[in-house]
């Protein structure tokens, strides 16, 4: 294992000691939005803790409002009300601009659609966002490694459209990766893939995180997938039950 | 990587990015075609008065530079006048009779039109012998498709080719000056233009102010000075034609470039979606799109360059004696920045509903 990997690993045990400081810290999260004349309250108050190497799985129904969590702890989108510190930064009182900053090389995303840019190889889907976060567009000997995990290393010079739903998602999961962000989030990752291939890109995550320690956050209605996880977290109707 | 990306967005919509940089470069074509056929027209116009070999001009009263000639009204003793004049060793009067735009056709005293210059260089026949001949331009033969012995109805008159020249020498179309005389109303006895040569060509400008001085209100010039007038600047009609042209052109940029970028944000709103969820800000965003317009513009700059030799090529084998076009290379430079700012001004509006796009609705977007 890569001296990498090896230090991502202790960063993921880190967990065990009491004083380590949660890598998610929600606490009192409500989002509301405004739909004609009525508010939609999507949030209602949620509190959750996400240690740093931790797989953790939220768990709802469609509706409940872990889609608008996703994307609240993405930086997608602001909350109204409540902290939410991700990686020591606080959400709450961030701009756009410092939004924009916190995807650029804290959080990672992979989408239920995949959302690779169409026009671009797999390789290039990846060095993008390398490029976009200021790093060398040069992969590592680390990352290739990744790559390799994820089984995608002979599909790089590949278009989406030429790549099954299965390698698609593997693609966004190392561009989620490619810059080291300290959190994976995930939302319904295995949305559009069938069950074999489901259980593959679970299976990398869960190996993304045991083998190099990556924290991962992962939206589902599944609980099948949520099984993955190390740790479940339920949410209905806006609240973490 | 951002070319990368702006070269992968071209390819992957081959026909609309072809048609944004054809219509792009229609308007480059456009705006080089005007200018080069103004200047190109301009220039020959000045080379054939330079190549008269005349000194000093006497145009009519009242006339400018490129007021249509189309009477006779100087009588042609000052023809006689002028040649007895000190320093001026031969002098010849013109007459000309507008035809359809830009054609005329000019009377010549030939035997003093020689003394002067030497004559027209015949590539087939020679000067009109009697008042039904006339002698053309290989320009003006290549569009008619005439030879000699041809007839050529003009000015309701038919007349037989006698000759045909080398061009750059005064005229396309010359007849004998008795023979316009005699046609045109009040032309016995009158000319349009009178040129003299001197024994010293370093003299014109005092020879001109002493014809000056005794003509009073005859507009009398230097023929380097006339030749200088015939520019774009000088004719304020055409500048403002160019100026509209352009304008016009910077419009058809402008629409043709909101059009596709405005489509292609509309198409792209997931991708957009995409590039803000992974970091990238507003800036990039629209750099992005500003890049992509400016290739736009540079590839139509150079497809609508390219194009104006085809213009050019079709007028000089269709029209040759009509219209003359010219390579104005500095105005390839400003056919080009007209055409990025034409570009760019159209970019603008789909580049702020790309910026202002919503990341959450962009990435769910079908």
């Amino acid at each position: 294992m890569s001296d990498v990997m090896r230090s991502a690993v202790s960063e993921a045990e880190k967990p065990a000691q009491t004083e380590v400081e949660p890598i998610i810290r929600v606490r009192g999260l409500t989002k509301t939005y405004r739909v004609g004349d009525v508010d939609v309250h999507a949030l209602r108050g949620v509190d959750l803790d996400v240690m740093p190497g931790e797989f953790v799985a939220i768990v709802g129904a469609s509706g409940s409002g872990k889609s608008t969590l996703f994307h609240i702890l993405g930086g997608l989108t602001p909350p109204s009300e409540g902290t939410v510190v991700i990686a020591g930064k606080d959400l709450a009182h961030m701009n756009n601009r410092e939004r924009t900053e916190l995807r650029k090389g804290t959080v990672g995303f992979v989408f239920q659609k995949y959302n690779l840019l169409p026009t671009l190889t797999a390789e290039d889907n990846i060095r993008i966002v390398e490029y976009i976060g200021g790093r060398s567009t040069t992969f590592s000997p680390e990352f290739q490694d990744v790559l390799k995990l994820l089984g995608i290393a002979d599909r790089m010079k590949h278009k989406p459209r030429a790549l099954s739903g299965g390698q698609q998602q593997r693609v966004a999961i190392a561009r989620a990766v490619v810059n080291h962000p300290a959190i994976l989030l995930a939302d319904e990752p295995t949305g559009n893939l069938d069950s074999q291939n489901s259980a593959a890109v679970l299976g990398l995550l869960r190996d993304l995180n045991r083998r190099v320690g990556q924290t991962i956050l992962m939206i589902t209605h599944d609980p099948d997938a949520a099984s993955y996880a190390g740790r479940s977290v339920h949410i209905r109707d806006g609240r973490i039950v | 990587m951002l070319n990368k990306l702006i070269l992968a967005n071209l390819s992957h919509r081959p026909v609309r990015t072809l048609l944004s940089v054809l219509a792009i470069a229609v308007e480059v074509t456009m705006i080089l075609t005007l200018v080069g056929v103004s200047h190109g027209t301009l220039d020959s116009t000045a080379a054939r008065a330079r190549g008269v070999g005349a000194d000093i001009v006497i145009r009519p009263p009242n006339s400018s530079v490129m007021s249509s000639l189309n009477s006779a009204p100087i009588s042609d003793k000052y023809v006689a006048w002028l040649a007895s004049q000190p320093h001026v060793t031969v002098a010849t009067g013109t007459a000309v009779q507008s035809l359809t735009f830009p054609d005329s056709i000019t009377g010549i005293d030939f035997p003093t039109f020689n003394q002067m210059n030497g004559g027209f260089t015949y590539l087939h026949g020679g000067d009109p012998q009697t008042d039904n001949d006339i002698a053309v331009d290989e320009y003006y033969a290549d569009q008619k498709h005439l030879h000699v012995g041809d007839p050529l109805k003009l000015v309701n008159h038919t007349w037989r080719v006698s000759g045909i020249y080398e061009g750059g020498k005064l005229a396309r179309i010359t007849v004998k000056l008795s023979a316009l005389q005699a046609i045109m109303p009040g032309g016995e006895g009158h000319v349009t233009v009178i040129y003299g040569k001197l024994d010293d060509p370093k003299l014109t400008p005092q020879v001109v102010a002493s014809v000056k001085k005794q003509l009073g209100n005859f507009p009398v010039y230097s023929m380097e000075e006339l030749a200088s007038m015939y520019s774009i600047s000088n004719i304020g009609m055409l500048k403002v034609f160019i100026d509209v042209v352009i304008g016009v052109a910077v419009i058809v940029g402008f629409i043709v470039v909101f059009m596709a970028m405005y489509t292609a944000v509309l198409e792209r709103t997931r991708e957009i979606g995409i590039i803000k969820a992974v970091g990238g800000g507003p800036g990039l965003v629209l750099q992005i799109l500003l890049r992509e317009t400016l290739l736009l513009a540079i590839l139509g700059t150079v497809v609508g360059i390219l194009m104006t030799f085809g213009t050019k090529w079709i007028m000089r084998h269709t029209v040759p004696a009509s219209l003359v076009q010219e390579t104005v290379y500095i105005w390839w430079i400003y056919a080009g920045l007209i055409a990025i700012v034409g570009a760019l001004l159209g970019a603008v509006v789909p580049g702020y509903k790309a910026v202002h796009q919503d990341v959450t609705e962009a990435l769910s977007y079908e």
